[in-house]
C-alpha cells in the first residue's frame, strides 16, 4: 500500500493490529474501546482550544488582545479555565430538585457525545457505519431539548426555567428548516448513510469537486443549515436563552464548577457535531477541495474543514448582535422555512434536469423566493423616527 | 438584498483582526503593567500636600483652616489644629496642623477641597496604583505621607503649577512690599500728631 | 429471553410504573420519556431502526417536551404533591385487571410465536420509502392532509385570541 494511502489509513490500520494482538473472546469489547476513546480525547481536547481560539478571536475582533499572560499566548488558558471549574465549590439550591438537577448535565453531554458515533471522520473512520445516520443524528439532536426542560425546571428559579422555555422553543423551532435542508441534500444523494453522502461528493469534475454547496441549491441549504445550526446550539447570535446580559445564563444559572463545565462542554460539542454533519452533507466531508490534493489524508482534511467552520463561528458572534425572541422565531417561521421547501424544490429541479439547464433553473429557483421574501421581511421594519408619547 | 449588512458587517470584522495584527492604531488595547497610556495633564485621584523648600513639615503651606474638612463632602478629611504658630512663606506666623489624615478609601475625588482651599497647600495628585494589603490603616493617609514638594506638585501638573506659582509669588511680593513700606515710615510718623492720631 | 430484549423491557416498564407512581407531576413526564426511549431500544432491537429513529425523534424529542409544557402551562407543575393512592383504587384494579386479562387472552390467541424472534433481520430504509411512495401513496397523502390540518388549526387556535382580545377593548370602549 502506498505511502499516502497508509497515511489515510493510519488510525483504522492501528485499530485493527491492536484488536488483532486481543484474544478472540475480548476482541469486540476492545474494538468498541478503541473507537470510543479516541473520541472521548480528542474532542474535549479540540473543545479545549476552541474556548482559547475563541477567546482570542473575540479579542481580536473587539480591538483587543485575548488573554496571553497565562502561557505564551494564553495556550495556558483553558487549563486554567479547567482548574476553576473542577476546583470551584459545586453548590445546589437547597428548594432544586436534586435528582433531576444531577442527571441534567449528565444526560446532555452523554446525548452530545452519542451523535459522535455515526461522523465520518476519514475514509473508513465512521465509529458506526450506520444505515441511516443521518436520521440518527437529528433524533439524538432533538433529545437534547429533554436535558435543557430537566436544567432549566429543576432549579426552582423563574429565570431559569423561562430561559430553559425559550430554549427549547428556540430549538423546536430551527429544527425544521435544520431537518429541510438536510433532506435537500439527502435527496440528491439517494441515501441516509453518512459514509455514502461523502463518497457521492468525493468526485472531480476536472480540478473542481462534486461538493453540494458549489451548486445554488447547495449553497442555499447550506446557509440554511448553519443558520440553523447556530440556533440549535444556542450561539450568538441566537443565544437569548443563555446571554450573559439578559437572563444571565438562563437554564445553566444554578449550576456551578463542574456541571456548568459540563453544559459548557455540551454546547461546544454539540457545536461540533453539528459542523461536523453539514461539513459532511455539504462540504465534501473528508474529501478534498481539488483533485489535485487528495494526497493528504481525508481526517486531515475533515479537521481542517471543522476548524474552518469553528472560526466561521466565532467570527459571526463577534460580530452581529443577539436577536430579541420574538425576532429569532419570526425568522424560522417566517423566512427559513418557505426558504427550506423552495430550496427543496431547486434540488427536485436540479435533480431531473441536465446541462447549463439545471444551474440555470436551479438558480432561479432559489433566487426569485429569496428577493421576494427578503424584501418581505424588510419591509415590515419600521424603521422611522421614534415618536415618544408622554402620560398626560 | 436581505443579508447584505450581515456580509458587510462581517467584512468590518474581519478587518479588524487582520489589521490588528500589523498596525497599532487598530489595536488600541495597551498591555497594562508593561505598557502604560500616558495621563493626561488634568487627571486627579487623590489629594496631597503641597510643601515649598526642603523640609517637609516646616514648609508646608496648610494653616488648618479646616475649609477643606467641613467642605468635604463624605468627609475624609480629619484635621487638629496645633496650639501654637510658626511663621510661613511670608514670615507671618500661622497655625498648621497637628493632624492631617485623608482617608483615600472615602475619597470621591470631587476637588471641592482643592477648589475651596485659600493657600494653595492641597493639590490633586494623579497617582493610582494605591492598593495596600490592610483595608483600613493602609487607606488613611496622615500628613506625613500628604506632603509632596513643589517640584513634584511642578512635575505633575505643569501648567497648574505655573500658574499658582506666579499667583503666589505676585502674593509673597506684595507681602514683601507691604512688610518693607511698613518697616520704612516709622521715623516719619513722630512729627505732626493729629496726622498720627488719624492715622492710628 | 436474550438481553437486548430485557434491558429495553426493564427500562420501558420501570419509566411507565414511575409515570403512575411518582408524586411530582414533572417527575411523571421525565419517567414518561425514559419509557419512550425503552420504546425505541426495544425497536432498535428488532431490527427496526427507521422506526427506533423516528420514535426518538418525535417522542422523546417532541411529544415529551409538549406534556411538559402542558403539564406547566396547566399549573400541575407547582401543584401539591398529592398521594399516589386514590380512594376509589380497589374500581381502578379491577379495570385494569380486566384489561389486562383481555389483552393477555388477544395475545395468546395471535400468531406471533416466541421463535421469531431468534433471527433478526434490519432492512435498509429504502425499502420502507419505496413503500412508502408505491403502495402506501394513500395512507401517506392522508397523513400529509392530518398534518396540514393539525397545522392549521394550531394557527387558527393561536390566532384567534389576540383578535378577542382587542375586540373586547373596543366594544369597551
Amino acid at each position: 500500500m502506498s505511502s499516502i494511502q497508509l497515511a489515510d489509513q493510519i488510525f483504522v490500520l492501528l485499530k485493527h493490529w491492536l484488536v488483532g494482538r486481543v484474544p478472540v473472546s475480548l476482541q469486540p469489547v476492545v474494538g468498541i474501546l478503541i473507537t470510543v476513546i479516541p473520541i472521548i480525547c480528542v474532542f474535549p481536547a479540540l473543545f479545549a482550544i476552541t474556548t482559547i481560539l475563541e477567546r482570542k478571536g473575540l479579542g481580536r475582533i473587539q480591538n483587543r488582545y485575548g488573554p496571553n499572560r497565562t502561557g505564551p499566548f494564553g495556550i495556558l488558558q483553558p487549563l486554567a479555565d479547567g482548574v476553576k471549574a473542577l476546583t470551584k465549590e459545586d453548590i445546589v439550591p437547597a428548594n432544586a430538585d436534586k435528582v433531576v438537577h444531577f442527571f441534567a448535565p449528565v444526560v446532555l453531554v452523554m446525548l452530545v457525545f452519542l451523535a459522535y458515533a455515526v461522523l465520518p471522520m476519514g475514509r473508513n473512520m465512521a465509529a458506526v457505519d450506520l444505515d441511516c445516520g443521518v436520521l440518527f443524528f437529528f433524533a439524538i439532536g432533538s433529545g437534547t431539548e429533554v436535558a435543557v426542560f430537566m436544567a432549566g425546571w429543576s432549579s426552582r428559579n423563574k429565570y431559569a426555567l423561562l430561559g430553559a422555555m425559550r430554549a427549547i422553543a428556540q430549538m423546536i423551532s430551527y429544527e425544521i428548516p435544520l431537518i429541510l435542508s438536510a433532506v435537500a441534500a439527502i435527496m440528491i444523494a439517494g441515501t441516509l448513510n453518512l459514509q455514502q453522502i461523502v463518497t457521492q461528493q468525493a468526485g472531480y469534475s476536472g480540478i473542481f469537486p462534486h461538493w453540494y454547496v458549489f451548486t445554488p441549491w447547495g449553497f442555499a441549504a447550506f446557509l440554511l443549515f448553519i443558520i440553523s445550526a447556530t440556533a440549535e446550539s444556542n450561539r450568538s447570535p441566537f443565544d437569548l436563552p443563555e446571554g450573559e446580559s439578559e437572563i444571565i445564563a438562563g437554564y445553566y444559572i444554578e449550576y456551578s464548577g463542574f456541571k456548568f463545565a459540563l453544559f459548557f462542554l455540551g454546547e461546544y460539542l454539540g457545536m461540533f457535531s453539528i459542523s461536523a454533519i453539514a461539513i459532511t452533507l455539504f462540504l465534501g466531508g473528508w474529501a478534498a477541495p481539488f483533485s489535485f490534493l487528495t494526497w493528504v489524508p481525508s481526517w486531515l482534511w475533515f479537521f481542517a474543514k471543522l476548524v474552518t467552520m469553528i472560526l466561521c463561528f466565532i467570527w459571526v458572534r463577534g460580530t452581529l448582535p443577539r436577536l430579541r425572541q420574538d425576532q429569532l422565531m419570526n425568522f424560522a417561521w417566517k423566512f427559513m422555512l418557505p426558504m427550506a421547501l423552495v430550496v427543496l424544490t431547486s434540488a427536485a429541479c436540479w435533480r431531473y434536469t441536465e446541462g447549463w439547464q439545471r444551474w440555470a433553473i436551479s438558480f432561479l429557483v432559489v433566487i426569485i423566493p429569496y428577493s421576494w421574501l427578503g424584501h418581505g421581511m424588510m419591509s415590515n421594519r419600521k424603521l422611522e423616527q421614534r415618536k415618544y408619547r408622554f402620560a398626560e | 438584498m436581505l443579508g447584505g449588512g450581515i456580509l458587510k458587517g462581517l467584512a468590518v470584522t474581519a478587518r479588524n483582526v487582520v489589521e490588528g495584527f500589523v498596525s497599532k492604531e487598530r489595536l488600541t488595547t495597551v498591555q497594562y503593567p508593561e505598557e502604560r497610556v500616558p495621563q493626561v495633564e488634568a487627571t486627579r485621584d487623590f489629594p496631597f500636600l503641597v510643601f515649598d523648600g526642603e523640609d517637609p513639615m516646616a514648609g508646608l503651606r496648610c494653616v488648618a483652616c479646616q475649609i477643606c474638612e467641613k467642605e468635604c463632602p463624605p468627609k475624609c478629611i480629619y484635621i487638629d489644629k496645633s496650639s501654637d504658630k510658626k511663621p510661613d512663606a511670608t514670615g507671618k506666623p500661622q497655625f498648621y496642623p497637628a493632624r492631617f489624615d485623608i482617608d483615600i478609601s472615602v475619597c470621591m475625588s470631587c476637588q471641592i477641597c482643592v477648589e475651596v482651599c485659600p493657600f494653595e497647600a492641597i493639590k490633586m495628585d494623579v497617582e493610582f496604583e494605591l492598593s495596600t494589603n490592610d483595608r483600613f490603616d493602609d487607606l488613611l493617609y496622615d500628613k506625613h505621607k500628604l506632603a509632596k514638594s513643589n517640584e513634584y506638585y511642578n512635575h505633575v501638573h505643569p501648567t497648574e503649577a505655573a500658574a499658582v506659582d506666579t499667583k503666589l509669588a505676585v502674593e509673597r511680593a506684595k507681602a514683601a512690599a507691604r512688610a518693607a513700606a511698613a518697616a520704612q515710615p516709622k521715623p516719619a510718623a513722630v512729627s505732626p500728631a493729629p496726622e498720627s492720631g488719624a492715622q492710628a | 429471553m436474550n438481553l437486548s430484549f430485557l434491558i429495553p423491557a426493564i427500562i420501558l416498564l420501570v419509566g411507565a410504573a414511575a409515570a403512575n407512581m411518582l408524586r411530582n407531576l414533572v417527575h411523571c413526564v421525565l419517567a414518561l420519556t425514559l419509557a419512550f426511549a425503552g420504546f425505541a431500544l426495544l425497536y432498535f432491537g428488532l431490527g427496526a431502526e427507521f422506526l427506533g429513529l423516528v420514535q426518538l425523534l418525535v417522542y422523546v424529542g417532541a411529544v415529551a417536551i409538549l406534556i411538559a409544557f402542558t403539564v406547566l402551562l396547566t399549573g400541575g407543575g407547582t401543584a401539591g404533591e398529592q398521594t399516589v393512592l386514590s380512594p376509589r383504587w380497589l374500581q381502578g384494579f379491577l379495570l385494569a385487571g380486566a384489561m389486562f386479562l383481555l389483552l393477555g387472552y388477544g395475545i395468546s390467541k395471535s400468531r406471533f410465536t416466541a421463535h421469531a424472534a431468534t433471527s433478526v433481520r434490519s432492512y435498509p430504509v429504502s425499502l420502507i420509502g419505496d413503500a412508502l411512495i408505491t403502495s402506501y401513496a394513500l395512507p401517506l397523502e392522508m397523513l400529509g392532509v392530518l398534518l396540514t390540518v393539525a397545522t392549521i388549526g394550531g394557527v387558527v387556535l393561536a390566532i384567534r385570541e389576540p383578535r378577542q382580545a382587542s375586540q373586547s377593548v373596543k366594544v369597551d370602549q
